[in-house]
């Protein structure tokens, strides 16, 4: 097979957690490769991490230029063109910058590209096996791919359980003098850090959360009237932010807050990865939707099939009860 | 400003249960409920807001056959100036690198400042718009949730990335843009609005009207093709609650009680 590449993204002079997901989905590809590293960046940040990662990988393969101390993904995809050897098979995070980088990297590689790999199932002649997901998670799907002329492999976040670290004890090779100038048509300028809400979801120990299933604005006060009624606090998935009905700050998920409850009511919430991305500490997960073929169902712990524009209301009153009849 | 909005029909997930057909080949394609692609519509609402501002046109794109007619009068009666339909029996079982170079032809045979594309569609690709952009050695900004016109050929954009935060971009014109769901309040199109463009016409373009080689779209192109669909074997499932309604509240009540819920 192919040599395989791994793209760490780092913050702050440490590795970012996708880096222990890569390795095992390089090692899922050929149990008996060694996955090279490849990091770009700028200063002593990059050297700590290219360091750090010699412990999990044969090869760092450095690329050290100032116009990549914050990560822009052309800047970047012009440098792997220029360092990454043809054929190769890159894997990268299926995040914010993947999503950013790859397709057009794969263009430039002449390379096949596919997004948001679930699962690795093993080689048949030239092409790899890879499992995703279609539809918002409602069904998966079997994808084969030439990877005859190399491949980048955007893999999701958390779906490649890390594995236990073979010590590697590898080296750094510094590709920096490779890549040449580099330029590009975008500019990064700053970051802007979301405002804190109203409400701090991250903060409550039970979410009342909702999604699509609430319909309408108007609907949003029965989520309410449950969440006061059991001292909890209303968060939502993405869908009632599009649409304006909760402020941002009330979101969880990858784009949104990562909270960590003990119990989780998702109420008309189909339960992309995205939004269970959001979720952190194995809280007590109710999902109450109407959609038996949820994909909430599958990750919740109790289920209920049911209109939370019926159910919530009904909910909310016996929880009153069950209140007022322990104080 | 010139803009091109690429679209899509899809089968509507929040209108449908996705099942299995009977062969366990394709998904259940009958009584499916199609509109346009979610992130599509949010694109031809933030060209016409664009062009709202600082004039232009908006021409809205989709690769298909004669069913997908329907979302191109759909963003035009959103108010989109025209709309374009490619249809060639070459670029069938294209994939996404297929799509884009379809979509690569479009583009040189206009004069766009503008290119956009939904960040991605219901089978998740977030492909096609990044590919689009190295084809056509544009820059390309993804998950973009804000656009400002600026002076001298530039936009400032937004990214969505972790944490509700947002990064801050310039870009250069001509660009290529994947734009994010919640960047503005899609209008609300009615059946009257959709009469009113039932009589204008969709022009067609071919693949030999548009210049493409066919030995580079289409199934024989595609490196990378769906091969069936599947229900996940996943681990045990919640467990679902039954009974009348009473019950299950009163199941539910006791389970949260437990878990330290109702305290």
């Amino acid at each position: 097979m192919a040599p395989i590449f791994t793209y760490i993204e780092h913050h702050g002079g440490v590795a970012d957690d996708s880096a222990t997901e890569l390795l095992a989905a390089a090692k899922q590809l050929n149990a008996s490769a060694s996955p090279t590293a490849v990091v770009a960046g700028y200063g002593p940040e990059l050297d700590t991490v290219c360091e750090t990662l010699c412990a999990s990988f044969g090869e760092v393969w450095k690329i050290a230029d100032q116009s990549l101390a914050y990560p822009n993904a052309e800047l970047v995809r012009k440098a792997l063109v220029k360092v990454l050897p043809k054929g190769c098979l890159l894997l990268v995070p299926h995040d914010h910058f993947g999503i950013d980088l790859s397709p057009g990297l794969s263009v430039k590689l002449n390379a096949a590209f596919v997004s948001d790999v679930m699962g690795i199932e093993g080689m048949e002649g030239s092409n790899l096996k890879l499992v995703r997901q279609e539809f918002g998670g409602q069904i998966s799907a079997h994808v084969r791919c030439d990877i005859s002329s190399g491949a980048v492999i955007n893999l999701r976040p958390g779906a490649f359980k890390p594995i236990e670290a073979v010590p590697a004890n590898g080296q750094v090779v510094d590709k920096s003098s490779e890549v040449g100038t580099l330029a590009a048509g975008r500019r990064y300028l700053e970051t802007i850090v979301a405002e804190a809400g109203d409400v701090d979801i991250t903060k409550h120990t039970v979410l009342v959360s909702i999604g699509r299933g609430i319909q309408e604005q108007d609907n949003v006060p029965i989520a309410q009237e449950l969440a006061d009624a059991m001292g909890a606090a209303v968060s939502c998935s993405r869908p009632v932010v599009d649409a304006k009905w909760l402020p941002k700050s009330r979101q969880v998920g990858s784009s949104g807050q990562t909270v960590k409850p003990k119990i989780y009511l998702a109420c008309g919430i189909s339960g992309s990865f995205q939004h269970l991305a959001g979720i952190k500490g194995s809280p007590f997960i109710v999902a109450i939707n109407k959609n038996p073929k949820a994909p909430i169902f599958q990750v919740a712990d109790v289920g209920v099939v049911a209109d939370i524009l019926e159910f919530l209301p009904e909910l909310t009153s016996k929880v009153r009860e069950a209140k007022g009849a322990s104080v | 400003m010139e803009i091109l909005v690429c679209v899509r029909r899809v089968p509507d997930t929040a209108e449908n249960e996705i099942r299995l057909n009977s062969a366990g080949d394709d998904i259940e394609r009958d009584d499916l409920v199609y509109s346009v692609n979610e992130w599509d519509n949010y694109a031809v609402e933030e060209a016409l807001q664009i062009v709202a501002k600082i004039g232009g046109t908006v021409t809205v794109v989709t690769i298909g056959g004669e069913d997908d007619e329907e979302v191109l009068r759909r963003e035009m009666a959103m108010g989109a100036n025209q709309g374009v339909l490619i249809a060639d029996e070459a670029f069938d079982g294209s994939d996404g690198k297929g799509i884009a170079t379809i979509l690569q032809a479009m583009v040189r045979q206009g004069h766009y400042d503008l290119v956009l594309t939904g960040v991605q569609a219901e089978d998740g690709g977030a492909q096609v718009g990044g590919m689009l952009s190295a084809m056509l050695d544009y820059p390309f900004a993804s998950l973009v949730n804000s656009i400002e016109v600026l002076e001298g050929g530039k936009l400032k954009i937004s990214r969505e990335i972790a944490g509700g935060n947002k990064e801050m971009n310039e870009i250069d014109l001509p660009c290529v843009l994947s734009i994010q769901t919640g960047i503005n309040e899609p209008r609300y199109v009615g059946m009257r609005g959709i009469r009113q463009v039932a009589g204008l016409e969709i022009p067609r373009l071919t693949a030999s009207a548009l210049g493409v080689d066919a030995g580079t779209v289409g199934v024989a192109a595609a490196k990378v093709k769906r091969m069936d669909y599947f229900v996940p074997a996943f681990g045990k499932g919640a467990e679902m609650l039954q009974g009348s309604s009473e019950e299950i509240v009163d199941k539910l009540i006791a389970l949260m009680k437990a878990k330290g819920g109702l305290n």
